[in-house]
């Protein structure tokens, strides 16, 4: 194993302000503070950009500005009077008035959820779960459809509430609890790989981008 | 030290110990195991080889610099793949920081398989709105996208010409991280319009989503930087995710350790109350 | 007037949007399309003001010289170099060689990432400090849990193929029921929220009563 260090400046401050967040973990530190104000600041800015340049620009503006009378463009003045209304909510008078766009926007996104969800994570899960219970040949098959049914209706049965958990529906949310255990420690599997691959991640750009030492 | 007194163990103890079971497989490569694709990144796999040439896929990068170690191999690799059978790639991003990794990932596999960039793909960027730009997508993808991530009107670039909403994608490939990704793709898109879809995700995103798999709502799932490297042995250009497996492997034994350390040396310790 | 105007707001388009969903008229279609846009737009909007209020917050907080405030200053003194550079920029702030992108490149994502990456030695000492297994609830869970962190790297596959196997069927099967119960429990939830939204009966939603 040799090294072989970047020699792009940018590649230097990525590494040290890399090195800076991670000190957090030795403790809490003015390097690591200063790091962190530095990376909302830039980050808020980036998202104004692109926000601005990418979606704002060309899906109002230009239309707006350059095309008013084609294609009833001029009625997106509806929707730059009421991206202006926002900020009233810096004046403690007129804040009222950015309720109005906001009324909006929580007009069209439950709508997109309801059917969303409704399609997508309601009647489509449902139909996924109308298997056969017994699959001639293959006995593997059939106990998992069983089991996935089973485990399906006893953790519906575990969330509902209306009725208290005693008897064969307690018995039913207690097994019903144990799918979920086994599904929550899934999860907690799933959650340490992802974590340790960021890791992953941001040791390879030390080893391999900063100091060139990475084997391959 | 006794067992018990472990549980005043330090926490940095712990993570030097990580720090070392990462950096030290990356430094010496052990190469402990071969990396084996599963059913679900077969599944991915095959979903791309089976579509005839020239098929129009959009491919959709919706994760930002957070989780590129997980997702940016994927998102590589299914670029790979798709040039390498003359695909039409129609790409976008639903993050505000993934149109550098889209552009960047076209640029390295468009040099590879000498594609050009307008005429057979284009990065029509970013798009602020979430699954609203999904739907808008829906009624028309030239005017949710009037102009690509270069300013360039899409009316006027070869890729784009016919493409009017998702009458005309083959298949969706999903590379994600979250909100907005593969969960809202499918609830906007597959259940709506019936467009077949694949999806690259995070591992902590990735259970979420088999009961999708099952139900047939995704054609194959590739479940972290474990998925990633799966897929790249498939698409036979192993890379930074295979690289990172034997990092990966360890530091999940470890963490696996710690539990069982942790709950010995709560064992061992003096008992409070009932213990509960 | 100024509670029930954003009522009829939320109403109306609401109500439009889940017509439109079933009514692909050319006419109806037209005008989903120009809403959705609409709404694309005010939500440009929304991220712009998150940002002028974080700076606002914080130019506060410098002028007042509160806690942390030379920390602040590199906070608005980031924010505003990003912005004048991206604006500058124009159309060509996506060039690989733009300075826009190269703040990118060398500030925004390697710290992004790095944050990210912080998680990994948060869980290995939660791990050790707070998974108890003290019923057999934890227990399935830590067995699951044993099983998926081995069984999904190359590693399990080595000790035995039964490991990535099980791995697999834990996922398929009984994980698979208990997320679809999940699921199925959230978007019955997230329906009944969203007409409620929709029809005004969700309080916390639109602000106070003035």
């Amino acid at each position: 194993m040799s090294l072989h260090p970047s020699h792009d400046i940018g590649i230097w401050i990525a590494a040290l302000l890399t090195l800076g967040i991670f000190s957090f973990l030795y403790r809490d530190n003015p390097v690591y503070k200063f790091c962190e104000h530095l990376f909302v600041g830039i980050s808020a800015g980036y998202y104004v950009v692109l926000t601005m340049i990418s979606s704002v620009y060309p899906n109002l503006f230009v239309p707006l500005f350059s095309s008013f009378a084609k294609d009833y463009h001029w009625l997106l003045v509806v929707p730059l009077i009421l991206g202006i209304m926002l900020f009233s909510r810096f004046f403690p008078r007129g804040d009222w008035l950015s309720r109005w766009p906001i009324a909006f926007v929580l007009g069209v996104y439950p709508a997109l959820r309801i059917t969303g969800f409704g399609q997508g994570d309601f009647v489509e899960q449902i139909h996924g779960t109308i298997l056969p219970l017994w699959v001639p040949g293959s006995i593997g098959t059939s106990i998992g459809n069983i089991l996935l049914v089973v485990g399906l209706v006893c953790t519906l049965i575990f969330f509902f509430f209306s009725k208290e958990h005693k008897g064969a529906l307690g018995g039913t949310a207690r097994l019903g609890i144990y799918f979920l255990m086994v599904s929550f420690g899934a999860s907690y599997g799933y959650t340490v790989m992802a974590r340790v691959s960021l890791l992953i991640g941001r040791v390879m750009f030390l080893l391999d981008d900063w100091l060139g030492a990475l084997r391959f | 030290m006794s067992l018990a007194a472990l549980r005043h163990l330090d926490r940095r103890w712990i993570f030097l110990g990580v720090a070392l079971l990462v950096i030290v497989p990356l430094l010496f490569s052990f190469h402990i195991a071969p990396v084996l694709p599963s059913n679900r990144s077969r599944g991915f796999y095959d979903a791309i080889e089976k579509l005839p040439e020239g098929s129009v896929v959009l491919l959709s990068g919706d994760y930002d610099p957070g989780t590129s170690a997980e997702n940016y191999p994927m998102h590589l690799a299914a670029v790979r793949q798709l040039m390498r059978r003359n695909m039409r790639i129609i790409a976008l991003a639903l993050y505000p920081a993934g149109p550098p990794l889209t552009d960047q990932v076209l640029r390295i596999a468009g040099e590879e398989y000498h594609k050009t960039q307008g005429v057979d793909y284009v990065n029509l960027g970013y798009k602020v709105g979430n699954e609203l730009v999904m739907s808008q997508m829906g009624q028309s993808i030239p005017n949710t996208f009037p102009v690509d991530n270069r300013g360039v009107a899409v009316n006027t670039i070869p890729v784009m010409k016919g493409i009017q909403n998702f009458q005309q994608i083959r298949l969706i490939v999903d590379i994600s991280a979250g909100y907005p990704g593969t969960k809202e793709w499918v609830q906007q898109v597959v259940s709506r319009y019936h467009v077949p879809m694949v999806a690259g995700v995070t591992a902590v995103s990735a259970p979420e989503y088999y009961p999708y798999l099952q139900a047939g709502q995704l054609h194959g799932l590739l479940g972290g930087m474990a998925g990633a490297a799966e897929y790249e042995v498939l698409v036979g250009a192993p890379g930074l995710a295979t690289r990172g497996m034997d990092a990966q492997s360890l530091a999940h034994v470890f963490i696996a350790f710690m539990i069982v350390l942790g709950n010995l040396a709560f064992i061992a310790g003096p008992k409070k109350g009932n213990g509960r | 007037m100024k509670r029930e105007i954003p009522i009829v707001i939320t109403l109306v388009a609401g109500l439009f949007m889940l017509l439109a969903w079933f009514v692909p008229h050319p006419t109806v279609k037209a005008a989903y399309e120009g809403l959705q846009n609409w709404a694309i737009v005010v939500v440009g909007f929304t991220y712009v003001l998150g940002v002028a209020n974080l700076l606002r917050i914080n130019t506060r907080q410098v002028s007042r010289k509160e806690r942390d405030w030379p920390y602040k200053m590199v906070l608005i003194a980031g924010l505003l170099v990003t912005m004048v550079v991206g604006f500058s920029e124009g159309n060509h702030y996506t060039d690989v060689d733009s300075r826009f992108q190269w703040i990118y490149r060398t500030f925004y994502s390697p710290m992004t990432a790095t944050m990210f990456s912080l998680l990994a030695f948060f869980i290995a000492s939660a791990a050790f400090r707070a998974f108890r297994i003290r019923s057999v609830e934890a227990l399935l869970l830590a067995i699951a849990a044993f099983i998926l962190m081995i069984g999904r790297v190359p590693l399990g596959a080595a000790i035995h193929p039964a490991i990535p196997a099980a791995a697999d069927w834990l996922m398929e099967i009984p994980q698979n029921a208990a997320k679809r119960g999940i699921l199925i429990g959230a978007a019955l939830g997230v329906m009944a929220t969203g007409i409620r939204v929709i029809l005004g009966l969700e309080k916390t939603y639109g602000g106070g009563d003035s």
